[in-house]
């Protein structure tokens, strides 16, 4: 088990009138190799959770054990867990400051005590990873690159931590969809490549519905639900009475089914919905 | 009268700086029909925040012609009221917010135009009440929700009483929440407020109940029609890295195996009908 | 830390100390302060006190939210005290190895203390009972005479209207930078003085950069809000003298014109 979550709670300004209650008892197991979806409104819990999962934030009561170190004692090495898990933010582009995009990106291995041979296959790395070509753009200042350029060499300087858990809170927010179908896709091959385990924060039912296999919905400072994107998408009612939704595509097969066809509304993208209609059509067709 | 908003004639604009020049907008015609919605599609670095600029007179055309409201925008003594004509919404909500009291901001815009105080609260909390914000005008606007500060951008710029309002990409940085809230108050304006709305956008949802949709790509008008019209043109869409309602593509997919079904599909609902 | 600072809190009320025109306000602040400086005795100070307290009461503020704001400052007064206590010269009280205790210290000790606690009492005030934004119209009024001799009055307002509007968000704007290259291993708490400054360059650069393209941004904004200067302005609120202003005024100037004059009974 990667990340174990025991009766987490957080109160935000405790014992003044602003007392707010942002975590709730929490509860979650985080397995290896896990790709997990975080849904919720904004406002339910998620970016404070997220950012309890690396100590930048520390429980009000409650334990967090990341690959079997408890990382809310005092005294826990925050430098490791720090490495352990990646976290990125939003807008994470705001946050570049170096000259070049290759020192921008060394700025994590470089606080972690690497050597200089290290940092420099790991900025490599990382810079493959999300598809930014090492020869013609490590010597660019970041600022001179176009937005979604500058959102990867965000997200690169957390990859060169090399992190076993990552977490990207809407590494999407403000792209067009060509950008974010790059910035997913490269998400997913992360994945696919291995030896990683990633929480991602999204408002998107469809992205969410075609990458991850375990999806969390929080609401309230609450866990709301739990499971697959199979399980998850069939409460589409108590999904919609938090604000959320589900994939337009599993709402139609929902629809179409209700008006007395017999197909399985259980699907998560367009590919899917196509084989169940057709194979639904052609039989009807056929008798 | 003229029933013509705007009129873009042969607009080219070319960005200068140190590393050379960049043609941002080339040979664009555009008509826009008083109390039109249109909705402009197309990915970053299209052009469509130019365009924005040129009809609000922030930006002048390199070469051809901008007109709001028969108002020709290198007509230097038309400035202000080209503005006032042509309201503008920015994308990002912090940024666009003056004041530290919610009503205070709105009434930044009349208060430039020198409109004496009492109509200029009249107009304050009439804008307040058609965004329906008017429970937080005492409010500090950095305690607001995205959506909300959006809102209180667009009372903001309806309290200067424009005919036309341009939006620059006003959901790209909210939630969907605040999406929904915003599309919702342009709907209203539109409909009910009878004001022509020029919507910038990339989400493709936001486009569905336009008017007329014109799609850019690379300072050039590419595709222009009504969303069914747009929207059936499901590769040439993807081609252009846009996005299509996934019951379109659904639909389109179908057909593509041979099933029997329009092609202009848009809603859950038509493609429940036509199945 | 930065929350507990009451100077500058606004605490919204409707009553006719928060009614009266700020320019009134600030001036009769202004006056309480040099008038402070003119007290040279202890028993004045009894007036100031009730004067504290009426305003206060009448401002509907807590004496609590007063007191609070004299929190972040307790050290300087502090420091003020002991200075003034052990470096007076005069006839000795107590001595305690080799720190002097003088007759004359203890009294200058308190009496400037106390004069320090009723400046900030005082002041506070105006703060906790002017909106940010009456109180920048007013110091916008009182300046503008002085545009006659090129001072730009107006400019200067919107400079501190817009810095108060951007100070909470550039204030969430670092805790989000700090935390993004914590996440990425910086150290922000540790180390001597010069590592520490050193270490702020991650924070310090992006929250500039963020804060140009924020000011490129808001200026487009304002323009296409036909904001052009100060020139035929308008104010939705505009600031009026009222009956309640020449009441306060009377009263203020002879209260103060009394405290002068204990200087020399």
């Amino acid at each position: 088990m990667m990340i174990k979550i025991e009766n987490l709670n957080f109160i935000y300004n405790p014992d003044s009138p602003f007392e707010t209650k942002a975590l709730n008892n929490i509860n979650l197991e985080i397995n290896e190799g896990d790709f997990i979806g975080l849904l919720g409104h904004t406002g339910s819990g998620k970016s404070t959770l997220i950012q309890h999962l690396n100590g930048l934030i520390k429980p009000t009561s409650g334990s967090i054990i990341v690959d079997g170190v408890d990382i809310t004692e005092k005294g826990a090495d925050l430098k490791s867990i720090r490495q352990k898990v990646g976290l990125v933010f939003q807008y994470p582009e705001y946050q570049l400051f170096e000259e070049t995009v290759y020192k921008d990106i060394a700025f994590g291995p470089k606080n972690l005590g690497l050597d200089d041979s290290e940092i420099d296959s790991r900025v490599k790395k990382a810079m493959e990873l999300v598809g930014l070509d090492f020869d013609s753009l490590k010597d660019r200042s970041p600022f001179e690159l176009s937005g979604g350029q500058k959102r990867r060499v965000a997200i690169a300087g957390v990859l060169a931590m090399e992190p076993k858990v990552l977490i990207l809170d809407e590494p999407t927010a403000g792209l067009d969809p060509r950008g974010r179908d790059e910035i997913l896709g490269e998400i997913k091959d992360l994945y696919n490549k291995g030896n990683i385990t990633i929480i991602l924060v999204s408002h998107s039912m469809e992205d969410v519905a075609r990458l991850v296999n375990k999806i969390v919905v929080m609401h309230k400072g609450e866990i709301a639900m739990e499971g697959t994107p199979r399980e998850v998408f069939r409460r589409a009612e108590e999904l919609e009475s938090m604000g959320l939704g589900i994939p337009q595509v599993t709402y139609f097969m929902r629809k179409y089914k209700e008006s007395g066809n017999d197909v399985s509304s259980d699907v998560l993208t367009i590919d899917e919905a196509k084989e169940e209609l057709l194979r639904y059509l052609r039989r009807n067709g056929n008798d | 009268m003229s029933d013509t908003m705007i009129n873009l004639e042969n607009v080219n604009y070319e960005y200068k700086s140190s590393e050379g020049e960049f043609m941002a907008l080339k040979g664009i015609n555009l008509e826009v029909k008083k109390g039109e919605f249109l909705v402009v599609l197309g990915h970053n670095g299209s052009g469509k925040s130019t365009l924005a600029k040129l009809i609000n007179a922030l930006l002048l055309p390199t070469n051809g012609k901008v007109y709001v409201n028969g108002m020709d925008t290198t007509d230097e003594e038309k400035i202000w009221d080209i503005r006032r004509t042509a309201g503008m919404v920015f994308q990002n909500p912090d940024n666009q917010i003056v004041a530290t009291i919610v009503e205070e901001d709105v009434a930044f815009g009349p208060e430039n135009q020198g409109i004496e105080p009492r109509e200029i609260r009249k107009r304050v909390d009439k804008a307040l009440e058609i965004v329906e914000m008017t429970k937080y005008k005492k409010h500090a606007p950095h305690l607001l929700s995205g959506g909300q500060k959006q809102r209180i951008a667009i009372a903001g710029i309806l309290a200067m009483n424009p005919e036309c309002i341009i939006l620059d990409e006003p959901t790209a940085m909210l939630d969907p929440t605040g999406r929904s809230e915003v599309m919702k108050t342009v709907r209203k304006l539109n409909k009910e407020q009878n004001k022509t709305i020029v919507h910038i956008t990339h989400y493709m949802e936001e486009a569905v109940e336009a008017d007329r949709i014109v799609v850019m790509e690379e300072g050039q008008i590419v595709m222009e029609g009504t969303p069914r019209q747009v929207f059936s043109q499901v590769d040439k869409m993807k081609e252009l890295g846009l996005d299509v309602p996934q019951v379109t593509e659904l639909a389109h997919e179908l057909k593509k195996e041979g099933i029997d079904i329009p092609e202009d599909i848009l809603t859950v609902e038509e493609l429940v009908r036509a199945l | 830390m930065i929350k507990d600072i009451t100077i500058g809190q606004y605490f919204p009320g409707e009553t006719v100390i928060h009614k009266l025109d700020p320019r009134v306000k600030i001036l009769v602040s202004f006056a309480f302060i040099i008038s402070l400086f003119f007290i040279n005795k202890f028993y004045p100070y009894i007036l100031i006190l009730a004067y504290i307290l009426t305003v206060t009461k009448l401002s509907g503020v807590p004496i609590k939210y007063v007191l609070k704001g004299l929190k972040p400052l307790t050290f300087i007064i502090l420091i003020t005290f002991f200075i003034n206590l052990f470096m007076t010269k005069g006839v000795v009280l107590f001595e305690i190895g080799p720190l002097v205790i003088t007759e004359e210290g203890l009294y200058q000790s308190l009496f400037m203390a106390l004069r320090l606690i009723f400046l900030i009492m005082g002041t506070s005030i105006l703060t906790l009972t002017t909106s940010p934004i009456s109180l920048t119209d007013g110091i916008e009024k009182i300046l503008s005479p002085l545009k006659a001799i090129g001072l730009p009055a107006h400019e200067l307002a919107m400079m501190m209207t817009i810095a108060l509007r951007f100070i909470p968000t550039l204030l969430e704007e670092t805790d989000k930078i700090m935390k993004a290259q914590m996440a990425r291993g910086a150290d922000f708490e540790s180390g001597n003085i010069m590592s520490r400054a050193k270490n702020l360059v991650p924070l310090l650069v992006p929250l500039f950069i963020n804060a140009f393209r924020r000011a490129d941004e808001l200026a487009m904004a304002m323009e296409a809000r036909c904001y052009r200067g100060g020139e035929h302005r308008t104010r939705l609120n505009e600031i009026k003298m009222e009956k309640r202003d020449y009441i306060a005024i009377t009263i203020m100037v002879i209260f103060f014109g009394v405290l002068v004059l204990t200087r020399y009974i």
